[in-house]
């Protein structure tokens, strides 16, 4: 102990020393550093935006698909000259749809990679987890790929949502079922988290009290098996209408052990779980999974038919529309491989649209580019800019939603079937209007507006 | 002892240069490094230094996230009280769970710390108002002083915080209830012969190395902003017991190897599946893998972790040098075998 004493006593004193000069040292390289004025992230030929995104987990499948997507777009940007001569570098990173993850890449992009915006991140837990950081640091948060009524809050004026929020979605849904299946008994079915919640929120406007029966919900961080307890609840409790807002792999773990035992309600599905081509593999794969026979696997996809469900774009399968020609050769185009694997379907075409959104709001910000200056054109100009939605989007200087409207497709055999590479898929027709309305009390009501066709130079070009 | 407080201030003028002279993002890992610190510390001396396992400290972790963030959102107290009532209400769940743990031993005890760590995420989930639900609940750092940066700041906050934990913990290691500690872990009958209360020791231990785990659940929610019961899956619980055995069981400088390794592993585990282009399924699972093998190979290569590989080659090296390479303080002088009770 002694010796160990006095050989130790030279030593940290020399550490001491030591330390002294590293504190001086650092505190010359402190006052050396003076921050430079630019916007971080621009140059005059590139700006560089990036987004967490769920590549792997209980999320991936589909969501996967809607970043390299816009990327797709950005090329297509990037081969004609950038906007305002700036080429657009966009870095998406994976954050398995786990808030942890999520804050850590975040951070990595604004503080390592130094990114001018963070541009269609996906999820509402996950962007939650992040929008105190992004706006505290002043980073647009821009276009998140979530429905949450949080995204339009005086508190995080950096933040901003794109597609309807759910509850828009569930009032609209809720409408239609209120006056389609009048007198019939609903159940709900949803995942326990803002989605969910704010998508009921929606529907519990529309819905009379008496006629909701059940309310089923699930964990997504524990999503791993059928659903067939909460499917069981709800037969037993009778519902003949099941309203759902689920994300594409609960939507076919809830289908499933519905059919197995006998359970075959209307189903009334959120977008955000009912795209044919997302869902039907999915449905075929647990299927498998599941040990289903040849023949059952084969048949599963059937389970889709007659599924209610909203659109704020035109469907896929709707092969004459214009938008829907354009970003076909797009994605062909400027991303084979994710062409060859996933066709346009629709989180493909949800990922070119919000890339074109943003991309004009970069054009709308001008040639002198600033973060401030970029919210300022999205709150002026964002109702104007051009999109494949069916209503235009509804931002401004209060409101920091996308799109507030859609209408109600059912999908159904006899429409034109969405072909993609995973094979061919039910289509879906309009039953109802398209329709406006708000997060709050605002009626459900018919939107009488244009909508507007693609660009003469997308459509030349892409 | 001012020994410790030296080796601290030595290290704290050597983190002071790094920090300043680092990235933010660099700056953002740092702290996360030290948060991991605090908890692998306290568990090194539940385990290493007392001879209990747990499998809950993920948990505790979250007790002490939730506390803080609930007190920051609901109350104006001081910061510092704020981080103390972390390492408090986590130290009284410590002596929840430490109290039955007297009488486990082993897989049983393996067994009660685990189902600790899968009980509590629901309980968070059940009450959404309370505790956030799945969007959780935000925590603030206060504001930096002078021009310093947000993220400088934290991590400064954090690495003290873990430079405290370690010299109180290398001083009570040193103390006389380090011996009694060690004297329990050795042989309970022998311990107890000698007048030692086993079971207030044991409980003693639980308490003392919940506490650390849950100021760093605290810390690590204030590097992410936001606490959520995401943050603390039960694969972080094995993790942590991972982390430490690879550091060094029963060592306490040998954690920081365990925290860099928590922190950068995942990261280089994505580089890496996107280098090879990897598949979902597999980089999905590919940081646990490694996480395995490399515990695997360590256990053969250094089965006393890397401090423990490090303390041999030192021993190895002719003449000696200065600087962090020492005997590392409070370490016990010989490696102990990990997980075994007599």
């Amino acid at each position: 102990m002694s010796y160990r004493k006095g050989r130790s006593r030279g030593r940290w004193t020399r550490a001491l020393v030591a330390g002294a000069m590293g504190i001086t040292l650092a505190s010359t390289v402190l006052s050396g550093t003076a921050g430079a004025a630019s916007t971080p992230g621009v140059t005059s030929s590139s700006i560089n935006i990036g987004a967490t995104v769920p590549l792997t987990g209980p999320a991936a499948p589909g969501y996967s698909e809607i970043a390299p997507a816009m990327g797709a777009l950005f090329s297509w940007v990037n081969a004609h000259g950038g906007v305002n001569g700036r080429k657009i570098n966009y870095n998406y990173l994976d954050d398995g749809y786990n808030p942890a993850n999520t804050a850590t890449q975040t951070r990595k992009l604004v503080l390592q990679d130094n990114i001018f915006a963070d541009v269609g991140s996906l999820g509402t837990p996950t962007q939650a987890a992040v929008q105190g950081f992004l706006n505290s640091q002043k980073v647009p948060q821009l276009f998140i790929e979530s429905g949450c009524n949080c995204w339009s809050n005086p508190k995080f004026p950096e933040s901003s949502g794109w597609q309807p929020p759910y509850t828009v979605e569930g009032k609209i849904l809720g409408s239609y079922i209120k006056s389609t299946f009048a007198g019939k008994k609903v159940g709900y079915l949803f995942q326990a988290d803002e989605f969910g919640q704010d998508f009921v929120k929606g529907l519990d406007r529309e819905l009379p009290a008496a006629s909701v029966v059940s309310r089923q919900t699930y964990d997504v961080a524990t999503l791993a098996g059928p659903l067939s307890n909460q499917m069981a609840a709800l037969k037993a409790a009778g519902a003949q209408v099941v309203a759902m807002a689920t994300i594409p792999a609960a939507t076919a773990l809830a289908m499933l052990p519905a059919a197995v035992i006998g359970y075959s309600p209307q189903y009334v599905v959120s977008n955000v779980g009912a795209d044919a081509p997302t869902v039907g593999p999915l449905l075929s794969a647990f299927a498998q999974k599941g040990g289903a026979t040849a023949a059952q696997v084969a048949g599963v996809g059937g389970l889709l038919n007659g599924v209610i469900t909203d659109a704020y774009f035109a469907p896929e399968s709707n092969v004459s529309n214009p938008w829907v020609q354009v970003e076909k050769k797009l994605l062909a185009k400027y991303a084979p491989s994710l062409y060859a694997k996933a066709g346009l379907d629709g989180n493909t075409q949800y990922g070119i649209a919000l890339a074109y959104t943003f991309v004009q709001a970069l054009q709308a910000a001008g040639k002198n580019l600033t973060r401030a200056g970029l919210l300022a054109a999205i709150a002026k100009s964002g109702k104007s800019f051009v999109t494949p939605g069916l209503v235009p989007l509804s931002y401004s200087s209060s409101v920091h939603y996308g799109f507030q409207g859609a209408e109600v497709i059912k999908l159904s055999s006899t429409a034109p079937p969405a072909v993609t590479p995973s094979g061919s898929w039910i289509g879906g027709t309009a039953v109802s209007p398209v329709e406006v309305t708000n997060v709050g009390s605002g009626p459900v009501k018919k939107y009488t507006g244009k909508i507007s066709a693609p660009p003469k130079s997308l459509s030349k070009t892409a | 002892m001012l020994r410790h407080l030296l080796i601290a201030s030595f290290g704290a003028g050597i983190m002071y240069l790094v920090t300043s002279n680092i990235s933010l993002f660099d700056n953002y890992q740092v702290g996360q490094i030290a948060s991991f610190v605090v908890v692998l510390a306290g568990l090194s001396v539940l385990t290493g230094v007392n001879g209990q396992i747990s499998l809950g400290h993920g948990a505790f972790m979250a007790v002490g996230a939730y506390t803080t963030a609930l007190l920051m959102n609901h109350t104006q107290w001081n910061f510092v009280l704020e981080l103390a009532s972390a390492v408090g209400v986590a130290g009284v769940a410590g002596l929840l769970i430490g109290i039955p743990a007297t009488r486990l031993k082993g897989p049983y005890l393996a067994g009660m710390t685990l189902l600790f760590a899968l009980a509590l995420p629901p309980i968070a989930d059940k009450w959404p108002n309370t505790f956030g639900g799945d969007q959780g609940l935000t925590m603030t750092t206060p504001n930096a002083p002078g021009s310093l940066s947000p993220q400088e700041w934290l991590a400064w906050i954090q690495i003290g915080g873990a430079l405290i934990v370690l010299v109180l913990l290398a001083n009570l290691l040193r103390s006389r209830y380090g011996r009694t500690l060690r004297a329990v872990r050795d042989d309970e009958i022998a311990a107890s012969l000698a007048g030692i209360n086993v079971a207030r020791t044991k409980v003693l231990a639980f308490v003392i190395s919940a506490g650390c785990a849950g100021l760093a659940g605290a810390f690590l929610g204030l590097s992410t902003g936001v606490v959520n019961t995401g943050a603390f899956p039960l694969t972080l619980s094995i993790q942590l017991l991972a982390a430490m055995v690879l550091g060094g069981t029963g060592s306490l400088i040998g954690m920081v190897w365990g925290a860099i390794l928590l922190v950068y592993l995942p990261q280089w585990s994505t580089s890496l599946s996107g280098h090879f282009n990897l598949g979902s399924g597999v980089s999905a699972y590919l940081a646990t893998i490694i996480f395995g093998a490399v515990l695997i190979v360590a256990m053969i290569a250094a089965p006393h972790g890397v401090q423990g590989g490090l303390r041999w080659a030192w021993r190895r090296l002719p003449g000696s040098g200065s600087g962090v390479g020492g005997p590392a303080p409070g370490a016990p002088g010989a490696p102990i075998p990990v997980l075994t009770d007599e």
